[in-house]
């Protein structure tokens, strides 16, 4: 299936959690935020939510700024 | 009337009046270092998308947990009230903080805020739990509004962001000044170098917040360090109640038992 990753097209295999997803992402978890078409996944419930065709994901961290 | 004590919003008190950016320096070394210099105990941070495909590269965020910094992300970028809600809550997530600078950005060329929209993201943060910092511009109404709607702070700027122009607006922000005591106003943006944040300090600000002035300069941790010499300075002058301006000289010295005087 297809997601849209932080605005790119990116192929998943059908039945991937947010957590396989982000896991390959390589970042530790505690630095992250996430929604899923829109809406915050609080941390800790990445593993159970299964993603569908389509899905709107975007993952985002802390960097410098002002 | 001097406000004393220490910086205080949102029930936390700050170490220093001095709050830094982390954005734009040559390294992570030299952030460290400047960041240290600065003697600062908060730091603001951006809320950004994870580079797909950079896998586990040394962050700024390793540098803020090491030096155990209180974390305010904020909202650099958002042009409307929805998105600035939208990354504050980003931010709020991967941050663990309920701190937020809000930027509400109205026009691209100067990055001046959008007071409309500004107000609009402050109540609903507010609403939402968020201890909102908004960047404002130096309208005293538009910062009585934002304390109205809650803010725990406003932080007016000094001149546009990143220009380095120093304080543009002296009157405008102590008007602002004296027109907000009760919440904590800090001259966010515009500093280029340690005078004009003495400058803003002597207006009666409460603290400066600064990015460029320190990263853009050659050496950026000497810097930091002028710049808490300032942002001291300025505190301490301003409490001290600087003396009158007048057009004319008065001697420092006697004026009476002048050697070849008549008296």
């Amino acid at each position: 299936m297809q997601l849209l990753l932080n605005g790119s097209a990116t192929e998943a295999p059908e039945g991937a959690t947010l957590e396989s997803v982000i896991g390959r992402l390589g970042l530790p978890v505690a630095r992250v935020a996430v929604e899923r078409n829109g809406a915050i996944v609080p941390r800790g419930q990445y593993a159970g939510v299964v993603l569908a065709e389509g899905d709107v994901i975007e993952v985002v961290t802390l960097v410098g700024g002002g | 009337m001097a406000r004393k004590g220490s910086l205080m919003f949102g029930g936390r008190e700050l170490g220093s009046r001095l709050i830094v950016g982390t954005g734009k320096y040559p390294s992570l070394v030299v952030a460290r270092r400047a960041i240290e210099a600065s003697g600062a105990t908060m730091v603001t941070v951006a809320v950004r998308r994870v580079e797909l495909g950079k896998r586990g590269e040394p962050s700024i965020l390793d540098v803020l947990t090491d030096l155990k910094l209180a974390i305010l992300p904020n909202t650099a970028g958002c042009y409307t009230a929805d998105e600035a809600v939208r990354v504050a809550r980003l931010g709020r997530e991967a941050g663990l903080s309920e701190l937020v600078k809000v930027e509400v950005i109205g026009d691209e060329k100067t990055l001046l805020p959008d007071n409309e929209g500004l107000l609009q993201a402050t109540r609903t943060l507010v609403k939402d739990g968020f201890v909102v910092l908004p960047y404002t511009n130096d309208d005293l109404v538009v910062a009585k509004r934002l304390r109205d709607a809650g803010a725990a702070a406003v932080m007016p700027l000094g001149a546009p962001i990143g220009s380095g122009l120093g304080i543009q607006n002296a009157l405008n922000l102590r008007l602002l000044i004296e027109a907000i005591p009760e919440i904590p106003v800090i001259v966010d943006a515009g500093v280029g170098t340690a005078s004009d944040a003495a400058i803003a300090m002597e207006l009666g600000a409460d603290g400066v917040l600064m990015n460029t002035g320190i990263a853009g300069a050659r050496d950026p941790v000497a810097m930091a360090r002028a710049m808490r010499l300032a942002v001291e300075a300025g505190r301490l002058a301003y409490e001290a109640g600087r003396i009158e301006k007048k057009p004319y000289a008065t001697a420092s010295s006697p004026e009476t038992g002048r050697v070849g005087g008549n008296r």
